[in-house]
C-alpha cells in the first residue's frame, strides 16, 4: 500500500506553551532550565531570548551575565509528554493515526486523508497554520517514510516541505544526525569526516555495518523505505455509545423496549470485555421530525446487569413522546466505573447478593423520585443537637465517630418552639406549660443537661435541657437558656421522647 | 359407630393441617423448623396465631397526636432493633422528615444502617411496595396518612412473596378503616415509674393496644423499654384483656 507520513517538529514546544498560558511572557526573554551536574542548564529558550544569543545547553549563570533581565523557569513544571499527547489528540481531526514522537514531535500517518482537503499542500498548510494560531512554532514535512519525514522536518530549509520521489537526493544533503542516530555514533561519523548523509550512503553496506553497527544501516533503510517502520498511534478514548438505526419509524412502547434491550445487550458485551459497569446512562431517540428525546438513569453502584438497567429505564419510557416515530436510537454512558468480579462491601454484614439487591432497589427508587430523597445519617462529633448528625447520600460512607450515648428524643422539632411555663403553686415543684392549646402538667423532670454551642461556629446561649413527663406519661425535651435572663427564663420545647 | 368416630377424627386432622398451611401462606405462622424471631414480648406474642410475632406480614400502627406518634415510633424502633438484630438493612419511608437519628441508638439500632427515603406524598405507597418486594431488606417502615383496603392488600401480597416485615404507621388518619393487615397496634405513652423513692423519669413505658389481630386474641398490655429490650409489666391490677 502506498503510504504517506507527516512529521511535525515543535521548535519551542514548552516555551510556546508557557507563552500561551501567560501571554505576558511574549515580549520577555525567558528560558526553562533543569539541573545537570550541580548547575542549572538551559533546556529550552523562548524566541525573544534566542534572538539575544541564548541557546539550549548554556549554563544559566552565564545567560544571566549576558542578559540580566532573563527569566528562568523550572523545566520540571512543564510536562511535554502530556502536552504532546493532548496536541496529538487534537490532530485526530486530520487523521485517525497519530503517534507521539518524544520529546518534541508528532508523526501522523496521513495515507488516504489529504484528498479531503484538496491535496497534500492545502491539507498540510491548514494543519500547520492551525498550530501556528495556537502559538506553536512548528516545522513539518510529508514523505513516504517516517524516517525521511522526520529528517526533513528537522533539517529541511523550509517551514513546510513535501517530499515526492526525490527522497534520496534530499536525504543526501542532510547531516547524519537527521537519521535519528545515537550521539556516540554521530561523534564517530563526524570524526571520520562524514558531514552529510551523501558522504556515506553509497559506501558498501558490509563496510558500514562492520564499522557502525547495524543501527546505521537500519536507520538508512527506514529513511529510504527499504525497511518498514512501525509507529505507535495514540488510542482515542472511545465513548460508550451504541446506535440503532430503524428502517421504519418506531412509535410503540413495545418497539422502544425492544430497541432498548438490543442496545443494552450490545453495550453489555463491551462492558463485560473491559470489566466496567455503568454509573449513569442516557437513552436517546431521534424523531422523524428531527426532535431529540432522551431519558437518563443513574445507579448507586456500577452495574452491567441488563435486566436491572432495563427496569430502571422502563420506569421512564412513558416520558418519551414518539409522535411520528423514532428513526434512530442511541445509548450513551458518560460515566462508567471499574466493576470487578469481587463485589464491594456495602456494610460489613449481610451477603453480597443482598447488598446488590438493596442497591438495585435504591436505583429503582432514585429513578422515580430522585437521588436526593434517599439518605442515610451519620453521627457527627457535636453535642449541639442540630449538629449531632449529618446527611450522606452515599451508601458506602461509614461513621467516623460513634453515636451519642445520651438519651435523645425520637422526634426533634425543626426549630425549638417557645412555650410559656408557669411554676406551680408554691410548695410543690410542678410546672405547667401550654403547647398546642392544651395545658400540660409536668409530674417528673430529669436534668438539667447543659449543652453549649460551639462559639467558633455560631454564637448562641447555652441550653439547659430537661427531660419532662406530664400526668399522662407524655415525655418532652424542654430547655431554657442558661446564664441569659435568669430571672425570667425563657422555655422552649425541642422534642418528644417515645 | 366406630367408623364414624374415626372419620370425624381424620376430618379434624385434615382440617387442622390445612389451617396450618393457610397460616403459613398468610405469613402468620412460620413453617416448622424455621428460626423464630424473639421480640421479647411473651404476652403479646402469645396473642398471635402460632404464638409468635408474625414477621411475614404488615403491621398497622395508628397514632393521633405528636406524643403518641413519638411513642409509636419509639415502639417501632424497639421492634426494628429486635428484628434487625444488628444486621441487615431497613428502609424508613415517610413523606416528611422528623425522626431524630441519634435517638435510635437507645433502641439498639445504629442509625447509619437505616436508609431513609422521603418521597413526595404521591410516591410513598409505591416506594413502600417496592421496598416490601425486595427480600434483601429486613423490614420496611412506612409513614402514611391514609391506607385503603385495596392498597393494604397489595402490600400484604408483596410481603407474602418476599417475607419482609412491613410496618405502616398511620398518623392522624381520617377514619380507622379496616385494612388487610395481620395486626393493628395503638401505642400510648404511660407515666414511667422510676426507682422507688427516687425522683425523675424511669424507663419509657407504653400502653400497647392490639384491637385487631387476624386469627388472634386482641388485648391491652403495658410494656417498658428497659436497658436494651422490651419488658412486660405484668402487675395483675393493670393487665387487662379485651374480650
Amino acid at each position: 500500500m502506498y503510504r504517506r507520513f507527516a512529521a511535525i517538529w515543535f521548535c519551542n514546544l514548552t516555551t510556546d506553551w508557557m507563552i500561551r498560558r501567560r501571554p505576558a511572557l511574549y515580549h520577555v526573554p525567558f528560558v526553562t532550565a533543569q539541573p545537570a551536574q550541580s548547575r542549572m542548564v538551559v533546556k529550552e529558550v523562548s524566541p525573544v531570548a534566542q534572538d539575544k544569543g541564548i541557546a539550549p545547553g548554556m549554563v544559566v549563570a552565564d545567560c544571566r551575565a549576558i542578559l540580566p533581565g532573563l527569566q528562568v523557569f523550572d523545566h520540571q513544571d512543564v510536562c511535554p509528554e502530556k502536552l504532546l499527547h493532548a496536541i496529538g489528540e487534537w490532530c485526530f481531526r486530520y487523521t485517525p493515526v497519530v503517534a507521539v514522537d518524544y520529546p518534541d514531535g508528532l508523526i501522523l500517518d496521513i495515507s488516504g486523508c489529504p484528498h479531503l482537503w484538496g491535496g497534500e499542500r492545502p491539507y498540510f498548510t491548514n494543519l500547520i497554520t492551525e498550530l501556528n494560531k495556537y502559538g506553536y512554532h512548528v516545522k513539518g514535512a510529508i514523505a513516504d517514510t517516517v524516517g525521511a519525514a522526520w529528517a526533513v522536518s528537522r533539517y529541511g530549509r523550509q517551514r513546510l516541505t513535501i517530499v515526492g520521489d526525490q527522497e534520496h537526493s534530499i536525504l543526501c544533503d542532510l547531516p547524519p544526525s537527521a537519521l535519528r542516530l545515537e550521539p556516540l555514533m554521530l561523534e564517530r561519523l563526524t570524526k571520520l569526516g562524514f558531514y552529510r548523509i551523501g558522504d556515506f550512503i553509497h559506501l558498501p553496506r558490509k563496510a558500514l555495518s562492520r564499522r557502525f553497527d547495524d543501527q546505521l544501516l537500519k536507520r538508512l533503510d527506514q529513511a529510504l523505505g527499504h525497511e518498514s517502520e512501525m509507529i505507535q498511534p495514540i488510542r482515542p478514548i472511545q465513548a460508550y455509545v451504541e446506535y440503532l438505526p430503524c428502517l421504519e419509524p418506531i412509535c410503540t412502547v413495545a418497539g422502544i423496549e425492544v430497541a432498548l434491550t438490543q442496545l443494552l445487550e450490545k453495550l453489555h458485551v463491551r462492558l463485560r470485555k473491559e470489566g466496567k459497569g455503568i454509573r449513569s446512562c442516557t437513552f436517546k431517540g431521534q424523531r422523524v421530525d428531527g426532535d431529540m428525546q432522551q431519558i437518563t438513569i443513574a445507579t448507586i453502584h456500577a452495574s452491567r446487569n441488563v435486566a436491572h438497567l432495563f427496569k430502571l429505564f422502563s420506569l421512564q419510557i412513558p416520558r418519551l413522546k414518539p409522535d411520528l416515530g423514532f428513526e434512530l436510537f442511541m445509548l450513551e454512558s458518560p460515566l462508567v466505573e471499574e466493576l470487578l468480579p469481587d463485589k464491594k462491601v456495602l456494610w460489613e454484614v449481610g451477603g453480597s447478593d443482598s447488598e446488590n439487591e438493596v442497591s438495585e432497589l435504591l436505583d429503582k427508587i432514585a429513578g422515580k423520585i430522585g437521588r436526593k430523597a434517599i439518605r442515610r445519617y451519620l453521627p457527627q462529633a457535636h453535642y449541639w443537637p442540630e449538629r449531632s448528625f449529618r446527611v450522606t447520600f452515599s451508601l458506602k460512607e461509614q461513621p467516623e465517630v460513634s453515636w451519642p450515648e445520651q438519651l435523645r428524643p425520637i422526634h426533634l422539632l425543626p426549630r425549638p418552639e417557645r412555650i410559656s411555663v408557669t411554676p406551680g403553686v408554691s410548695g410543690d415543684s410542678f410546672l405547667f406549660f401550654v403547647y398546642k392549646g392544651r395545658m400540660r402538667k409536668i409530674q417528673k423532670m430529669d436534668g438539667p443537661e447543659r449543652i453549649e454551642c460551639e462559639w467558633w461556629i455560631k454564637k448562641e446561649w447555652p441550653r439547659d435541657y430537661y427531660r419532662a413527663e406530664d400526668e399522662e406519661g407524655e415525655r418532652y425535651w424542654l430547655f431554657r437558656h442558661a446564664i441569659h435572663n435568669m430571672d425570667k427564663p425563657e422555655w422552649f420545647l425541642h422534642g418528644f421522647f417515645s | 359407630m366406630i367408623c364414624a368416630m374415626d372419620q370425624t377424627l381424620v376430618k379434624k386432622n385434615v382440617f387442622r393441617s390445612l389451617q396450618k398451611e393457610l397460616l403459613i401462606m398468610q405469613g402468620l405462622q412460620k413453617p416448622d423448623g424455621y428460626p423464630q424471631v424473639n421480640i421479647g414480648l411473651q404476652g403479646i406474642e402469645q396473642a398471635f396465631p402460632g404464638k409468635a410475632f408474625p414477621t411475614r406480614g404488615i403491621h398497622e400502627f395508628i397514632s393521633h397526636n405528636p406524643e403518641s406518634k413519638a411513642a409509636t415510633n419509639g415502639f417501632i424502633a424497639g421492634l426494628l432493633g429486635r428484628l434487625m438484630n444488628r444486621q441487615g438493612y431497613c428502609l424508613w419511608v415517610s413523606a416528611e422528615e422528623g425522626l431524630f437519628p441519634p435517638a435510635l441508638g437507645h433502641f439498639g439500632i445504629a442509625a447509619d444502617k437505616i436508609i431513609f427515603v422521603t418521597p413526595g406524598q404521591r410516591d410513598v405507597l409505591w416506594t413502600i411496595e417496592e421496598g416490601l418486594k425486595c427480600n434483601a431488606l429486613t423490614a420496611v417502615v412506612g409513614q402514611i396518612k391514609e391506607l385503603s383496603f385495596i392498597e393494604s392488600r397489595r402490600l400484604q401480597l408483596a410481603v407474602e412473596q418476599s417475607g419482609v416485615t412491613g410496618m405502616i404507621h398511620r398518623y392522624c388518619p381520617q377514619r380507622e378503616t379496616p385494612v388487610a393487615c395481620v395486626a393493628r397496634w395503638k401505642i400510648k405513652p404511660l407515666a414511667s415509674k422510676g426507682k422507688a423513692g427516687m425522683p425523675g423519669l424511669g424507663y419509657f413505658r407504653w400502653e400497647v393496644q392490639l384491637p385487631r389481630i387476624r386469627n388472634g386474641r386482641p388485648g391491652i398490655w403495658q410494656v417498658e423499654w428497659g436497658e436494651d429490650n422490651f419488658q412486660e409489666i405484668l402487675s395483675p391490677g393493670i393487665f387487662t384483656e379485651l374480650t
